[in-house]
């Protein structure tokens, strides 16, 4: 480890892959500013016209209001189940617990197209296609696997002796799972429903398959819009999609050492 | 003898995970069912539907191709991940913080944006082309070429391999490295005899993620590839919505599926954690 | 139901408990009466029962057979938390996300104690373990020590008749141990409510406790004070368990009020007569035996001798401990005040104790049983 140049040398591979991670993702800021309908880097001119087309277009205005829509009941209903399942694992014993951890995280693994085609043929015959049931269905589905991980990451590390505690000093179980249980996992909770949130509002293969003309998520909006027109509008959702996830995150940040503080 | 504590304890658990088992089983076995009926019975019962995808050749060169783009895939993955992970594991923790928002970032702009990033920067007269053209390079077809669909894949499937192999490696006692220099190894017998068996439950976890994600990309390789790097996952949406035909899309998925979940079984013993760290606190 | 006045202790009554683990026993039909304000310790090795009988007293576990009583109430059945029961954790067991004095006034909380009272009990429990200052602290800004002492002040602010320690004080060092043993002696004056310690620690429960129950492998050897179980131990495994001691085995013969045991060549009398043809030994206490030059032969009334060999010599300080070799191969430990000329390691020398200061006890197979 006294070496030098090896280290110089992780040092500037892990910055190179620092950059191939990050800069896709931020070129798409510039972009967004462009002044041309084209999609050359660097861009030519300034304009704000891509956002201004989102802003006034109510294809995406009304696609990205659906998708919030969407993505908030898909973050309660999948928190809610999630949690119930996570709490259900952790107090199971023996293989069980295992088997059905590993059932509730196939949604994770299944090919994406096969999901979709399969979620597509029964929404046929259950005429679910194109319909909020049908989207908050299939996202919490796929939100599951992210609930029960995160939930049950903070379940490993509770203490289960505190709830005993609780019960000599007189709490009833339903007393100590809302005055103890759930306020220490209440972290895990928290990143498992903002995991469902953005698992539902970045979805994009099922729903191509379940969408329709009047009822479209915003994945789906730029998935066409990229297909057809090809402008920079799509660089400016990216944008404006990183620039709230930056903010929920940085917020969540500030709060999260806050809470551990108090 | 235990009479009756024990249903109680075992009963009460269940209940609780009933109503996520109900959506798995409305919204995934049912669906994945129906595939693997239809792809049994239609149009006529029979095997009809796999013997005709195993039997043209178009599917075959696709399907290797999948595995094929799925393996170097997986490959320029753990190239990349294993020594920023391990990186990850010794630095400091402000520059640790910094590492794990580089690889989160490109999680805070939705997917399909990012693979539009890939367009951009891979096209013809994009920057990677003009770079290697002021470089004194030949231009290099990117787009719609299995090169330009396996660089956007990697770099989409780096944070899978990243993040087991990293959580792996936190759980590696630096000491022991020491304590075989001190026995008197050499640093890279060390390295090969101590860190890499120890980080490869880590290795194994990254590449069975990687590579079973990477089997059924779906809008990657549609957006940044052409004719030329077609995979499976394409190839069942233009059976099932463009062909309408639901019998041989089926028997394509149903392939997929096995080789998903084939992998998944052949590869989920290795990465269990063999040894257990002795001594020191968690 | 303030902790201004004395509590009345309540009595248990432990009567035929078992439990059941798969098939494993931890508990085998056990029975015993804990007085009113007594303080009673459980001490035992690790799976010897002590745990379990707390948590079944305590409602953490189910009886699989028995009753257990708490004064004129059976308990057996009733829910944890509502058997009005203070429990002191090994690992403190404080909320996490609650400050000290939250932390204490969680019982009175769940007993819906007037806001204004239930100020008034946290500030006194705090109080009575020093801690008043602390009482806006997180638990994870105290040491260990502070930490149980808030989760002492938690168990017993809602003045339960009947508190229960599970080795309260098992993650702590020696010194702070032996502070809080003295305070929880405090407490339990002050209080008046019964309490049932579980300990490893023989000597903790020397120190602490009106009478000891002694469990091993999921039965209660014997109940006693600590100057009983030391001098009267009923069973070869108490008699290990308690204090230091030496475990001289032989053929014996039982004749009147006496017995002879034949030991590496001497024949050493004890009083008392074998309850069986099966193998007995004599328990010695290190400082009843003397340690004296090879010859100088039995006198000071000194009824037993056996001759030996010096094999390890310790300076105590106010005291030395030898450690003299028999010739069968065993060894008996031996304590006497410090000499001006002590005997050399390797030293033949003769061993010479009375009669009534030997055990005799049947051989339960048990060695001695801890360590440290």
């Amino acid at each position: 480890m006294k070496l030098n140049v090896p280290r110089l040398l992780l040092r500037l591979t892990c910055l190179l892959i620092a950059i191939w991670l990050v800069a896709p993702t931020l070129i798409v800021i510039p972009m967004s500013f462009a002044g041309q309908k084209s999609l050359a880097f660097p861009p030519k001119g300034f304009s704000l016209q891509w956002y201004e087309n989102f802003f006034t277009n109510p294809q995406w205005i009304g696609s990205l209001i659906v998708s919030a829509k969407v993505a908030l009941m898909v973050a309660v209903v999948a928190t809610i189940i999630g949690t119930m399942a996570a709490i259900g694992i952790e107090r199971m014993k023996g293989s069980a617990a295992g088997i059905i951890r590993a059932v509730l995280i196939t949604p994770m693994i299944v090919p994406g197209v096969v999901l979709a085609v399969g979620i597509y043929a029964v929404y046929l015959d259950t005429r679910l296609v194109g319909t909020w049931t049908g989207y908050v269905l299939a996202h919490t589905l796929l939100a599951i696997p992210f609930v029960v991980i995160a939930v049950g990451a903070n379940l490993a590390v509770f203490d289960a002796r505190l709830e005993t505690a609780a019960a000599s000093l007189g709490a009833s179980r339903l007393t100590t799972f809302f005055t103890i249980t759930l306020p220490l996992i209440l972290p895990g909770i928290l990143s498992g429903s903002l995991f469902a949130f953005v698992t539902s509002f970045d979805e994009v293969i099922v729903s191509l398959f379940i969408t329709s003309p009047q009822l479209k998520t915003l994945p789906v909006q730029i998935y066409s819009s990229m297909t057809r027109d090809a402008d920079p509008t799509v660089a400016a959702v990216g944008s404006l999609i990183f620039l709230a996830t930056s903010l929920i995150i940085g917020l969540g940040l500030i709060f999260g050492m806050r809470g551990r503080k108090a | 003898m235990p009479s009756k504590p024990a249903p109680r304890v075992l009963r009460g658990p269940l209940y609780l995970t009933l109503p996520a088992l109900a959506v798995l089983v409305l919204v995934m076995a049912v669906p994945l069912g129906v595939i693997v009926l239809r792809s049994f019975m239609e149009p006529q019962p029979g095997l009809a539907n796999y013997v005709w995808f195993f039997q043209t050749k178009v599917n075959i060169t696709v399907l290797l191709r999948t595995f094929s783009i799925a393996f170097w895939v997986t490959l320029c993955c753990v190239l990349a991940a294993y020594p920023y992970a391990f990186a990850m594991s010794v630095v400091g923790p402000r520059l640790r913080l910094a590492m794990i928002m580089c690889v989160l970032v490109p999680f805070w702009v939705s997917g399909v944006v990012r693979t539009l990033a890939w367009v951009i920067l891979l096209q013809d007269s994009g920057v990677i082309n003009r770079l290697l053209l002021s470089m004194g390079f030949e231009k290099v077809r990117l787009i719609r070429t299995q090169l330009g669909v396996t660089i956007g894949m990697t770099q989409v499937l780096l944070p899978f391999m990243i993040m087991p192999l990293y959580a792996v490696m936190r759980g590696i006692d630096l000491r022991l490295l020491q304590a075989a220099r001190s026995l008197g190894a050499h640093p890279v017998k060390t390295f090969l005899q101590i860190y890499l068996p120890l980080s490869l439950p880590g290795v194994f976890a990254g590449v069975t993620i990687v590579f079973i994600l990477a089997l059924g990309f779906y809008i990657t390789p549609l957006l940044l590839g052409g004719p030329q790097s077609t995979m499976l996952s394409t190839l069942i949406q233009q059976q099932v919505l463009s062909l309408l035909n639901w019998g041989r899309g089926g028997a394509m998925g149903v392939v997929l599926l096995i080789a998903t979940f084939g992998i998944l079984a052949i590869a989920s013993p290795f990465m269990k954690r063999k040894y257990q760290m002795s001594g020191g606190s968690k | 139901m303030t902790l201004e006045t004395v509590t009345k202790g309540a009595a248990v009554d432990i009567c035929g408990v078992s439990k059941v683990y798969g098939n494993f026993t931890a508990l085998d039909n056990v029975s015993l009466r804990v007085e009113p304000g007594e303080f009673m310790s459980f001490l035992g090795p690790s799976g010897s029962g002590k745990t379990t009988t707390l948590n079944l007293i305590a409602g953490f576990t189910d009886l699989n057979g028995g009753e257990i009583r708490l004064g004129e109430r059976s308990i057996g059945h009733v829910p944890a938390h509502k058997r009005n029961i203070g429990v002191v954790f090994q690992h403190y067991a404080l909320f996490p996300h609650m400050s000290v004095a939250q932390n204490v006034a969680y019982p009175l909380k769940q007993r819906r104690v007037a806001k204004v009272d239930r100020a008034r009990a946290v500030d006194l429990a705090l109080q009575k373990v020093q801690l008043e200052k602390f009482s806006h602290r997180y638990p994870s800004e105290l040491s260990g020590g502070q930490q149980q002492r808030v989760a002492l002040a938690r168990a017993m602010v809602f003045t339960p008749s009947l508190l229960l320690m599970d080795e309260p004080l098992g993650a702590l060092d020696k010194k702070l141990r032996e502070v809080l043993q003295l305070e929880i002696r405090r407490i339990h004056r002050e209080l008046g409510s019964t309490f049932v310690y579980v300990t490893h620690d023989q000597e903790e429960a020397l120190v602490l406790s009106d009478r000891i129950a002694v469990f091993n492998k999921g039965r209660i050897e014997q109940v006693g004070s600590g100057h009983q179980l030391y001098t009267q131990p009923e069973t070869l495994f108490v008699g290990q368990f308690i204090g230091e001691s030496s475990v001289l085995r032989g053929t014996h013969r039982t004749q009147g009020n006496e017995t002879a045991l034949t030991v590496a060549g001497a024949t050493l009398a004890v009083s008392g007569q074998a309850k069986s043809d099966a193998a007995h030994v004599i328990l010695l206490r290190p400082e009843n035996v003397r340690v004296q030059p090879k010859g100088t032969g039995r006198h000071d009334g000194m009824t037993n001798i056996i001759s030996g060999t010096v094999r390890e010599m310790l300076y105590l300080g106010a005291a030395m401990k030898y450690e003299v070799g028999l010739a069968d191969g065993s060894h008996v430990i031996a304590r006497t005040p410090t000499q001006t000329e002590p005997f050399a390691i390797g030293q033949p020398v003769e061993l010479a104790w009375n009669l009534k200061d030997g055990t005799l006890l049947a051989d339960d197979g048990s060695t001695a049983g801890h360590e440290a």
